[in-house]
């Protein structure tokens, strides 16, 4: 099976198995709408992306969320002015966001450390501050950018007269709301899915690692680091900005609130979750974190009443009062335990926990299984 | 002339809150070696003490005059707090300066809350990377703000200055610089209550014998360890300072801005860039930093500025860091071989 796997062939066909199933293999969790599966593609290319920084080369950015926001910009602005077609949108998201993180990895890319993690959370909050507030043309501030019965979208107009009220975005006349977008983030998950694989397989993917393991032993055999770094910091970029257009494309609406450092320590979160330099890894913890968000978030005292039926009165009152601190409202509360409970006990994520699991029950050999991957910091 | 000055004041109460924050999380970098995102959150929770006290204090006892009647025709409720009831004046004086007076509050609960998070958590991570540290203290700040969330609520909660210094100050007449120049009292008094805490760390670290074997510790902590002191639990206490100067600044901070849960993250985002800039693990270029950028902050709002370069104000800060950290590598005051591969 492991062996299996690993062949590419095998490995793609798996997953596609595993996403384009997502809606029948999730109904038991309640988790099989079309909007949350959305989300679980979308966040897992995110994270996916994120990882190929971070869980390669170490360095810790906490600004991505910028590049998402760069992208879903990008994508609404294509339905404005030229086609509700979805490819356009797409490309230009990823193509600005590619341009954006080449300009901020250029300067950020300097220096290394928490010194690195610093500089791209402050460009983040530039981006986030200026499209609050100067911006506002491009950005529509507040509001967020939306789709208007004005907007010129030149090529559509050209074939055919507009209908009445706002249109669907498509993909060559096939509404992407509903299961169609899911299929079609789920089939752009199966490609980065693809890359990331070969990414991670090839030399260049050692280069990475060999930065993050020791960057300063990478130079004295004569690697120039930078061009690697640089080049993994504009995929994962770009793999941002995919996903904020898919965004985009499954809800044509833009906010600045995308590009707040919350929304980039939440991909952080995702990929420790799941699994730093781990290849599924950050893709489970996207699909955990928007799961819990929106189980718990949906929670409120009664389902918590009729959870907790089952105990004796005056205990059920004290399980509901706790137990509500923790949902509805509070579900970051929640987020937040879970978090520093992975971080304390799981330091590899679910992966590690994954392994441990597979080490205990594979014949009780302890010494033979293989040797856990040291998460180690980029120095 | 008079904007300039007066914009240069605005920036010190700001000033004064970052620097003070800068200062806590410098502190406890320069000892534990540890990155601390929980600072921001310290901030916070000094905030609600003021909160939480000044609730306290205004307790109402409720009675029913029936001899009066208000404007509705029900009898009119007479309410006063039970601080009035049972100490008269002195309870009114104590209401009045509840802010100030949480401070007496807030010093034992913040020592409390940062010798706790030290040993109950953070002392678990100093040998981890510190991007672990950042992620475990990244999570106890939402677990703490969304404790403070669920009790207080998420509006923000104001709380008034005591009323000898609720006014503005006539500063322009002080110095015969025109009649314009007016500012109000608490901001003042923030500037004056920071700069004294800072005198205070600084000459605990300074003065002291403990203070100097803290800073021996800062150096080199194992050779201390190796003349038979427990640096460790000096650490701790450190730590604890570090979660008492964080909310003080809170205490004071609430007259100006009313507290809301996240009012931590906001600050710490900032406060992180002013460490950075001072230099990691530099006191001093905390200090320094965190009233230059306020100040900086506010010269940008102003009309002339911003007229130049619109919404410079709201990026001046991130500006001043990138530039900086390009060009000065250890920003503006740090140390040799800190946080450097």
């Amino acid at each position: 099976m492991k062996q299996m796997l690993n062949r590419e062939p095998f490995a793609l066909a798996a997953f596609s198995l595993v996403i384009l199933l997502m809606p029948i293999w999730l109904t038991p969790f309640g988790a099989n709408y079309p909007d949350l599966l959305q989300k679980f593609a979308i966040f897992a290319i995110f994270a996916m992306g994120f990882n190929i920084l971070f869980g390669l080369t170490g360095y810790l950015s906490f600004g991505h969320a910028a590049f998402l926001g760069v992208g879903s910009y990008a994508a609404v602005w294509s339905f404005k002015l030229f086609t509700m077609n979805v490819l356009p949108a797409i490309v230009f998201g990823v193509a600005f966001a590619g341009i954006f993180a080449l300009a901020i990895g250029y300067v950020s890319l300097r220096r290394s450390g928490i010194y690195f993690s610093i500089l791209t959370l402050a460009f983040a909050q530039m981006s986030y501050n200026l499209a609050y507030s100067v911006l506002t043309p491009i950005t529509n501030g507040e509001t967020g950018l939306q789709l208007t019965l004005q907007d010129p979208r030149i090529i559509d107009n050209a074939f055919s007269t507009p209908g009445a009220g706002l249109p669907e975005t498509n993909l060559f006349g096939i509404d992407m709301s509903g299961y169609p977008g899911f299929y079609f983030c789920a089939v752009v998950l199966i490609i980065c899915f693809f890359i990331t694989r070969r990414i991670f397989n090839s030399p260049f993917g050692l280069t990475l690692r060999g930065v993050k393991s020791n960057q300063n032993r990478m130079g004295y055999t004569g690697i120039n680091t930078r061009p690697y770094t640089l080049a993994a910091f504009v995929i994962s970029g770009m793999f941002a900005g995919l996903a904020g257009s898919l965004l985009a494309v499954t809800d044509p609406l833009a906010g600045a609130e995308r590009m707040q450092w919350t929304a980039s320590g939440e991909v952080v979160l995702m990929t420790i979750l799941g699994g730093v330099g781990t290849l599924v890894g950050p893709m489970l913890g996207a699909w955990l974190i928007k799961y819990l968000e929106n189980i718990f978030s949906s929670f409120n005292e009664n389902t918590l009443e009729h959870f907790f039926s089952f105990l004796p009165e005056g205990l059920q009152a004290i399980a509901v009062d706790v137990s509500s601190l923790f949902v509805g409202e509070g579900w970051h509360l929640t987020l937040g335990v879970l978090f520093m409970l992975i971080v304390i006990f799981l330091p590899g994520g679910l992966m590690e926990g994954w392994r441990r699991l597979l080490r205990r029950f594979s014949g009780g050999g302890g010494g033979k299984s293989e040797p856990a991957v040291a998460v180690q910091p980029a120095e | 002339m008079d904007a300039i000055f007066l914009q240069l004041l605005n920036g010190l109460d700001k000033g004064g809150a970052y620097a003070l924050i800068a200062l806590g999380l410098t502190l406890v970098f320069g000892t534990l070696g540890v990155v601390n995102f929980a600072h921001g959150a310290l901030f916070m929770l000094g905030a609600f003490c003021a909160v939480t006290f000044n609730k306290l204090l205004s307790l109402e006892k409720v009675v029913v005059d029936e001899t009066q009647q208000t404007a509705w025709g029900t009898p009119l409720e007479v309410r006063t707090p039970y601080i009035e009831s049972w100490f008269g004046e002195f309870g009114s004086f104590l209401l009045n300066y509840s802010v100030p007076v949480s401070i007496l509050i807030a010093i034992p609960v913040m020592l409390l809350i940062g010798i706790v998070m030290e040993r109950g958590l953070i002392k678990h991570f100093y040998k981890r990377p510190h991007a672990d540290q950042i992620l475990v203290t990244f999570g106890l700040a939402i677990v703490l703000q969304e404790v403070i969330k669920h009790y207080f609520g998420a509006n923000p909660i104001p709380q008034a200055a005591p009323a000898a210094v609720a006014g503005s100050a006539d500063i322009g007449a002080w110095l015969g610089l025109g009649d314009g120049l007016v500012y109000p009292w608490w901001r003042l008094v923030y500037f004056g209550f920071s700069a004294f805490v800072i005198a205070a760390v600084f000459a605990f670290l300074q003065f002291t014998t403990y203070g100097m074997v803290v800073r021996a510790g800062m150096r080199d902590s194992e050779t201390v360890g190796l003349l038979g002191i427990n640096i460790q639990k000096r650490f701790t206490v450190v730590f604890g300072i570090a979660a008492v100067v964080a909310g003080l600044a809170g205490v004071m901070y609430t007259p100006i801005l009313p507290p809301d849960y996240h009012m931590g993250m906001d600050f710490l985002v900032l406060s992180f860039v002013v460490v950075v800039v001072g230099g990691m693990g530099s006191l001093p270029g905390a200090v320094l930093a965190g009233f230059l950028l306020g100040i900086l902050q506010s010269f940008a709002s102003m009309n002339a500025v911003m007229s130049i370069f619109p919404g410079i104000n709201q990026i001046i800060i991130y500006l001043v860091a990138v530039v900086i950290l390009l060009t000065m590598p250890r920003g503006l005051l740090g140390r040799e071989g800190v946080m450097e591969e």
